[in-house]
């Protein structure tokens, strides 16, 4: 009977089990291989041992460039999409009329916002003869007509703008986080005579952290696969200042065939991932808050 | 103040004003592209912010239908929704199926591959990417719909959990009477719990559906005909025209491809709106 059911387990888990030993398993020890190979998907691959990691971190410029560009973009615009969806949150959970109209809007630009529709529309809103500057003329009497996808030093922060704008998802998430909290507790905090400030830093905040702490990880981790919008958006311009690390993995493995170094690049990535996910778990005690068991 | 308004409504005032300013600054530039896709050509960007066309036309979605490469639009969506609906379908049965063995059958090895599946979560897809890809070219599936399709079939470790746990807050006593009964696993997951997991499934459908019909860099890697491109794919190849491209209908054809998204998203916002509170969903 006990052997019945753990056969009946496996076949009901197969679809997975195959799926993790195809598409999961199987392609990571490939790629794990093809790092220290040389290979162009047309011959066979060619051992080199660690000269792809010694190429990437000793004489590949633009390995560099894609690093600095996806640090820069996911430590700004993880914390301020963060911080908005906060803010916000904490906006509509005051006595609002039209909340759920307010909750769509602010939603609307998550749901759409990864789409190729939207990359392109952000495009042409920043161009030189896009919306922005348009406005900018119309409302400041600015003449000089920016071109702020192509200008090096605003490049980044139209991608950027595009992220923080899409604060939807996580904003669902404080709201629902926030209506945990008990109002017993604000109550007693007025009693003791509390402002807002203190509120938010001693009631509020804690409560939310593991929330909070999730979201972050996420956020980061996603951070880290930027792709879509550095492509059309940007194209990994000006000057490769918003050459993001898979675009660049993609243009490697994809457009130039080099595909050992994509992988080997694949592989930095994933032990980078790895290892900031347990930093951030190493240190989480400090900062979440658990309701039981606080040390 | 006539009738002497209470500080309080006033702040509440305040706030409502702020709130709507805010939400429109956020839809602006949804507006202002579906306002430059009923514009003429050469008004799109002639003063742009401006969000009423002074000419109304519906040029740009006629001539967007035309496609590109000799392609109409249309089959750009009918690509799209096969590829949708087929990965829609397998990740639902595959999903079901698999999380119904994780959270009801206790056998051994459950908890160990369980949390193999958990790990897989934070795996960084790109490493997968490259050895996938050299796999279905040497077994030809490049140019068709299979790699987008297929591993649909084989279980989504996100959509799983979502599933497990779902399951998991169904009273037990609900498989033992139905066991009483004589029913098998096969008969408790499909006639008895099939119906209570309607909800769990409509959310992971939705999601799979955003997922998918947004999903650029599958049909960028896979398809390389015009024929067989995506919309997602099309609207990219339809902005490089190295002709100059014509705004009015790329922006005409994003519109179109955001619609089911719209509409999607009006009719099913109750589960988009839970799954999201309740799962720490990424939409």
């Amino acid at each position: 009977m006990r052997k019945y059911e753990t056969l009946q387990g496996y076949l009901y888990i197969s679809p997975w089990l195959i799926g993790f030993a195809l598409f999961t398993m199987a392609p990571m020890f490939v790629s794990l291989y093809l790092a220290f190979t040389r290979y162009d998907i047309l011959s066979s691959p060619q051992w080199i041992g660690f000269g792809n990691f010694k190429t990437m971190f000793t004489a590949d410029e633009r390995y560099w460039s894609a690093w600095k560009a996806t640090l820069t973009f996911v430590f700004v615009a993880i914390p301020l999409r963060l911080a908005f969806a906060l803010a916000v949150a904490m906006l509509l959970n005051t006595k609002l009329k039209l909340l759920g109209l307010f909750r769509a809007t602010f939603y609307l630009p998550t749901l759409i916002g990864g789409s190729v529709a939207v990359a392109i529309m952000w495009r042409q809103l920043f161009g030189t003869n896009g919306a922005l500057n348009s406005v900018l003329a119309a409302m400041f009497g600015v003449t000089e007509k920016v071109s702020w996808i192509t200008q090096p030093s605003t490049a980044m922060w139209t991608l950027i703008l595009l992220a923080v704008w899409q604060f939807g998802s996580a904003m669902l998430i404080f709201l629902a986080g926030l209506k945990q909290i008990p109002a017993s507790l604000y109550e007693a905090a007025d009693i003791d005579g509390a402002g807002r400030w203190h509120k938010f830093r001693k009631i509020t905040l804690p409560l939310l952290s593991p929330v909070l702490f999730f979201n972050l990880i996420m956020g980061i981790i996603n951070g880290f696969k930027v792709f879509t919008e550095g492509l059309i958006v940007t194209n990994g311009g000006p000057f490769d200042k918003t050459l993001f690390y898979v675009l660049y993995v993609y243009e490697k493995s994809f457009r130039y065939y080099e595909m050992g170094y994509g992988s080997a690049m694949a592989w930095v990535l994933l032990l980078t991932t790895a290892a900031f996910t347990l930093i951030v778990f190493a240190t989480s005690r400090s900062w979440v808050f658990y309701e039981s068991g606080r040390r | 103040m006539a009738g002497g308004l209470k500080p309080g409504t006033l702040r509440s005032v305040g706030l409502h004003l702020f709130m709507l300013a805010f939400a429109c600054l956020m839809i602006y530039p949804v507006l202002w592209m579906l306002s430059s896709s009923l514009k003429e050509g050469n008004e799109i960007f002639v003063n742009a912010h401006k969000l009423i066309p002074s000419v109304w036309t519906f040029e740009n979605y006629a001539e967007g239908f035309k496609g590109y490469s000799g392609q109409s639009f249309a089959v750009f969506l009918k690509n799209s929704t096969i590829v949708t609906a087929l990965s829609v379908l397998g990740t639902v049965l595959s999903c079901t199926v698999v999380a119904y063995g994780f959270a009801r059958i206790g056998f051994k090895g459950a908890a160990f591959f369980f949390a193999c599946m958990m790990m897989t979560m934070m795996l960084p897809a790109e490493v997968l990417t490259i050895p996938q890809y050299i796999f279905f070219h040497k077994i030809g599936w490049v140019n068709t719909f299979a790699p987008l399709i297929i591993p649909s079939f084989f279980g989504t470790a996100f959509f799983v959990f979502l599933i497990v746990q779902f399951i998991r807050g169904l009273p037990v006593e609900l498989d033992e009477s139905a066991r009483v009964d004589g029913c098998g696993h096969g008969g408790i997951l499909f006639r008895i719990m099939l119906p209570l997991l309607v909800p769990a499934i409509i959310t992971v459908s939705i999601f799979k559906f955003y997922w998918t019909w947004d999903d650029f860099f599958s049909p960028l890697l896979y398809l390389t005909k015009p024929e067989m491109a995506t919309v997602a794919l099309a609207l990219k190849n339809m902005s490089d025209n190295s002709f100059g491209t014509s705004w009015g209908t790329v922006f005409a054809m994003s519109i179109v491809s955001l619609a089911p998204v719209f509409v999607v998203f009006v009719a099913l916002q109750k589960y988009i709106v839970e799954g999201i509170s309740t799962t720490g969903m990424k939409g």
